[in-house]
């Protein structure tokens, strides 16, 4: 147990050194995440109201777009001169090396989100009632777990495959539709979103149960991937 | 190897059973055509449902035959591409048929509800199940050691299966918070009488016998493929040998 904490510390903060010194995560990933975010303002008029009822919603599919490139660059790193041979090779176990991949993926996921909050509140005027904070951080957290753990086993399910960038988004945004589903409502409830047009507004204790749902989500990707990623692994 | 691979993937026992299905698919269609009486609400629409259920019943089963052979080739006292073409097989067998089961569905539901599709849940989760299912196939058609492809398959099989009732369960509790219940429940307002009841007894038995003989000729197809490319790479390595020889 302690030596596969300490192989996941590793790793984690050998893919977190990558991403600190190549800057692409910090130029391109976030540009992106928040270029999304306009082109959401441009597609739903943002003087009707149209926008201020869908951010929770596109804030969440913001994230999903942008998982598909921390991904996708997470494995790339290691899909280079056979990396990840090597580190099986050093005799890492791989539960350790599922654990650091996931770790880095979420540190990384987490920024994100920060990022994309900020600029929800700055560019589309949403604000966060104090009521709702507990609630909001707590689903983002389970949210970005659910997801950092399924980026990690189907980053690796298609990593080294020549059609990576296709094959990506189409085995893991079917995955991650509960996600989706159960942190925009979350989101909804936390933020006091308008829920339809009779301007009903969601409840915060409305948005705990789905909270439960990422949470059933994240373990058992969690507990999957630790199964799972020794077979993955193995060639 | 037998004769019977060498004439193709049929034998007695795959004939047989053949015509078997298409007897009893004849028998179907005519049941289903003209001995059961039109819906009161449904008129002939209702016609639809006991091969609509029969292919939901395939397809399902199919998906379920891929998880099972997928654990299988798992675990190592078991593991055998034998059972990574069963599962590669049974997937192609489940998407055909939940594509036919969302096609029939939508023709059934412009005729009774009048629009293509309604975001009901248990809709919303059979087509992301065919989005799943369609990722598998597209992992399993990329190149590379068949090893490492059936390795990777079949966990994505085992996930992909798993992950079935917490996408229906999601999408369930979103479909509760944005609509009335459907008005039209497939099996609300439709009377099961004794023709009903047959049709759809018959036509399981019928999809049931036909999953099996496809997943007979699928997996014989597979195996020949593969005998057909380990054949092709022993004889180039023989050629080049020769070559050397000489």
């Amino acid at each position: 147990m302690k030596a596969l904490l300490r192989v996941a510390r590793l790793i984690a903060a050998k893919d977190l050194r990558i991403e600190r010194r190549s800057r692409v995560a910090i130029t391109q990933i976030v540009g992106f995440a928040v270029l999304v975010l306009f082109l959401f303002a441009f597609a739903f008029d943002p003087t009707r109201g149209v926008l201020a009822r869908a951010t929770p919603g596109l804030f969440w599919i913001a994230v999903l777009l942008s998982l598909l490139l921390v991904v996708g660059r997470n494995f790339a790193a290691e899909t280079a001169d056979g990396a990840l041979d090597g580190l099986r090779m050093a005799g890492l176990e791989p539960g350790g090396i599922f654990l650091g991949k996931f770790i880095a993926l979420l540190v990384e996921l987490l920024a994100l989100v920060v990022v994309l909050l900020a600029g929800v509140v700055v560019f589309y005027d949403t604000e966060i009632p104090a009521a709702g904070a507990v609630l909001l951080v707590t689903s983002a957290f389970l949210a970005c777990t659910g997801l950092a753990a399924a980026g990690t086993v189907y980053g690796a399910l298609s990593a080294g495959v020549r059609v990576r960038e296709t094959l990506l988004p189409l085995l893991l945004l079917p995955v991650v539709a509960p996600v989706l589903i159960g942190a925009t409502r979350a989101f909804e409830a936390a933020l006091g979103t308008p829920s339809d047009d009779r301007r009903a507004v969601a409840s915060v204790a409305e948005g705990w149960p789905w909270v439960a749902l990422l949470g059933v989500f994240a373990v058992m990707f969690v507990a999957g991937g630790l199964l799972s990623f020794g077979t993955l692994l193995e060639d | 190897m037998s004769t019977s691979e060498a004439s193709g993937t049929g034998t007695r026992g795959s004939r047989i059973l053949g015509a078997l299905v298409l007897i009893g698919g004849a028998v179907l269609l005519v049941v289903v055509g003209f001995v059961l009486p039109a819906d009161e609400v449904q008129r002939d629409a209702a016609r639809l449902l006991p091969l609509h259920v029969a292919t939901a019943w395939l397809a399902y089963v199919a998906f379920f035959g891929t998880a099972i052979a997928s654990i299988f080739y798992l675990i190592p006292r078991t593991r055998s591409l034998a059972w990574d073409r069963i599962a590669g097989a049974s997937a192609e067998i489940g998407v055909l048929f939940l594509s036919l089961l969302i096609a029939v569905g939508m023709i059934w539901g412009n005729l009774t509800w009048g629009v293509f599709w309604r975001w009901d849940p248990r809709l919303t989760t059979t087509a992301l199940l065919l989005l799943l299912f369609i990722g598998y196939l597209a992992l399993r058609n990329v190149d590379g050691a068949s090893e490492r492809r059936a390795r990777r398959s079949a966990i994505l099989g085992v996930i992909s299966f798993l992950f079935v009732p917490i996408v229906h369960k999601s999408v369930e509790w979103w479909g509760s918070l944005h609509q009335a219940p459907s008005v039209a429940k497939l099996d609300g307002d439709i009377e099961l009488d004794d023709s009903m009841l047959f049709s759809l007894f018959l036509s399981l038995v019928v999809f049931s016998l036909l999953y099996v003989w496809l997943m007979l000729h699928r997996v014989r197809l597979a195996r020949l493929e593969a005998m057909h490319d380990a054949r092709g790479l022993d004889s180039a390595i023989a050629a080049r040998t020769a070559e050397a020889v000489r």
